[in-house]
């Protein structure tokens, strides 16, 4: 399906916030207003305006692009936050990683230039979070602000501040099991700073609206540990965070279009290329901009978000697979279960390097609903595809685990080339039914 | 010997007391039972020829499997759960080779991409996405000889 600007609705100038025309292109404003002042002049149906849900995402490279250490297949996008209730104190941030794979919006502290309030629990400390990912993960004070992308926007919004120089993420004191338990501070899974990231922040906007749940509103052994109270920097304790304080994805957040997001990039020709630009719509069916169309849904569980890959059955059954803007390239089994073999070169560990295209298959199945989709995908190699220039690669694959056997099927961003995908958040109403789902 | 009322309760006493024994991967199956107190966790065993599969589950909802060999040993660690465990406990006396495994791994051209380390002394892999985290871990000389590594997870 390709995307379709509504030219009907936003022609309405007076329902859409200043921020929102200024950030259209001149020439969107400009066809926008000829549009207008012509449909005014014949009396013919309402002019189209791009609607206010979309912002532009761009496979760029993030904040190091052009050097070795770009973010190859990351898709980034800006927002911009403001201290609550001020119109005055905001900052606009780009190079946000639009990640699928998480929930709620991070931001590097050394980006930030706002001084921002800290959330303190009831004893008047600071509520500290451990962020865990696939690949890593952060620490750092759980901030508020008020959040705004495109024309969407979420007061209040409860955000994670990474690498704080308050609350280092150090391997002694409070972030020591956060740090210990994720290999460090310092290491390359220590996502506390740009050069680490690779991003300025992270945009979570996945199936789920909170980074924990209920789970971390728990007392004692029952409680996760992902939120903490800091008297001091180096003297943090489990807390018990309400859902509503949690750092959360922004779209539940908005007054509209909060049910989903869909993400939309073109396809990339001969599988790689310098930048890809595309969009991310917020609201699944919200607008004409949103609409399902004939995308397949496939339910995902929701404790873990997870669908079911199916991949080489005859050997290796149905796998957690999940669909994750945020990982750079397809992850699923090894070398040596594939046939792919994996790159010499230690500098590109873990992807696939054979001589010619790979041309594969899998078979993605919801995880109670029935539903199936074959997804045919092609790995190229990582070697020859990788350089200083190309931060597009669709055809991208890398080997998800070390042993014979799968953990998992982590669709990453090359998926998400030339194919629309939904992403239906937990308990959310859509005309597809409720969340959570994933639909391409 | 018949069991005595005596002897029962000593078992019962046995299992119920923490055993001090912290150590996990490498090992012995003591440690399971010191996980389990710690996280106040249920665990539930199975057990084949090669092996015995102790699982843990703690009210985070983190599920912990341990694999001990017929010698005592726990061979391998698989987890999966809303966040990682504590790894300091569960790799015991191999976490400090698996943090200096991942502090002398040079960045790469992967930015975001699930953690590896394969070397002969341990192998650990683990990855997934916010609240889905999985992992797995084991000591190469360790696994008994007619095990495939392929049950591990």
């Amino acid at each position: 399906m390709s995307r379709k600007p509504n030219w009907k609705i936003a022609c309405d100038m007076t329902r859409k916030p200043l921020r929102q025309v200024i950030a259209l292109s001149l020439s969107a404003l400009l066809i926008a207003l000829v549009g207008c002042s012509s449909a005014q002049l014949s009396g013919g149906p309402p002019p189209p305006p791009p609607v206010g849900n979309v912002a532009t995402i761009s496979v760029n490279g993030g904040p190091l692009a052009g050097t070795q250490f770009a973010y190859g297949n990351g898709a980034f996008t800006s927002v911009t936050i403001c201290v609550p209730g001020s119109t005055t104190q905001c900052q606009t941030i780009d190079g946000i990683l639009v990640d699928t794979g998480s929930y709620g919006l991070r931001i590097e502290a050394s980006v930030l230039t706002l001084s921002l309030p800290q959330q303190k629990d009831s004893s008047n400390n600071p509520i500290v979070e451990c962020g865990e990912f696939g690949s890593g993960f952060t620490w750092g004070p759980v901030q508020t602000a008020d959040f705004t992308i495109a024309g969407e926007s979420a007061k209040s919004l409860p955000i994670q501040v990474m690498g704080s120089p308050s609350f280092p993420d150090t391997d002694a004191g409070g972030a020591t099991t956060c740090a210990s338990n994720n290999g460090g501070a310092g290491t390359t899974a220590d996502l506390n700073s740009v050069q680490s990231l690779g991003a300025n922040g992270i945009l979570g906007v996945g199936n789920f609206a909170e980074d924990c749940g209920t789970a971390c509103t728990q007392s004692g052994a029952s409680n996760p540990g992902i939120y903490n109270s800091c008297p001091t920097a180096s003297t943090c304790v489990s807390a018990n965070e309400p859902v509503a304080s949690q750092v959360v994805n922004p779209v539940v957040m908005f007054s509209t279009d909060k049910n989903g997001v869909v993400i939309e990039l073109p396809a990339v020709a001969n599988g790689e290329t310098t930048t890809v630009n595309g969009s991310l719509i917020f609201g699944i069916g919200t607008e004409s901009n949103n609409g399902l169309g004939n995308a397949k849904i496939l339910d995902v569980d929701t404790s873990a978000g997870n669908f079911t890959t199916v991949f080489n059955a005859n050997s290796f059954g149905g796998d957690e697979g999940f669909l994750d803007s945020g990982s750079e390239a397809l992850f699923f089994l090894n070398a040596a279960t594939t046939g792919l073999p994996a790159c010499p070169d230690p500098g590109f560990t873990q992807l696939y390097c054979p001589a010619t295209n790979a041309n594969l298959s899998a078979t993605n199945e919801g995880f109670s609903n029935g539903n199936s989709s074959t997804v045919d995908f092609t790995v190229g190699n990582a070697e020859a595809l990788i350089n200083s220039s190309d931060n597009a690669i669709s055809i991208l694959g890398g080997e998800g685990v070390a042993t014979n056997n799968a953990l998992f099927f982590d669709w990453g961003l090359p998926f998400f080339y030339g194919t629309n995908v939904f992403v239906a958040i937990d308990g959310a109403t859509t005309p597809g039914g409720p969340g959570p789902y994933v639909a391409y | 010997m018949k069991p005595t009322l005596l002897t029962v309760v000593a078992a019962l006493f046995t299992l119920a007391v923490p055993l001090s024994a912290q150590a996990s991967l490498g090992g012995d199956v003591t440690s399971v039972h010191a996980d389990q107190a710690k996280l106040q966790a249920t665990v539930q065993t199975t057990a084949n020829d090669a092996y015995t599969v102790e699982e843990v589950k703690a009210p985070t909802g983190v599920v912990v499997r341990e694999y001990v060999s017929s010698a005592g040993k726990v061979f391998a660690v698989a987890w999966q759960g809303p966040v990682h465990p504590d790894l300091q406990q569960l790799l015991g006396s191999y976490f400090q080779a698996y943090k200096q495994a991942l502090q002398t791994q040079k960045p790469t051209h992967l930015r975001r991409a699930p953690i590896f380390i394969n070397q002969s002394g341990l192998v650990l892999e683990m990855g997934g996405h916010m609240r889905f985290l999985v992992g797995r871990a084991y000591i190469p000389n360790l696994v008994p000889a007619n095990v495939q590594m392929e049950e591990i997870r």
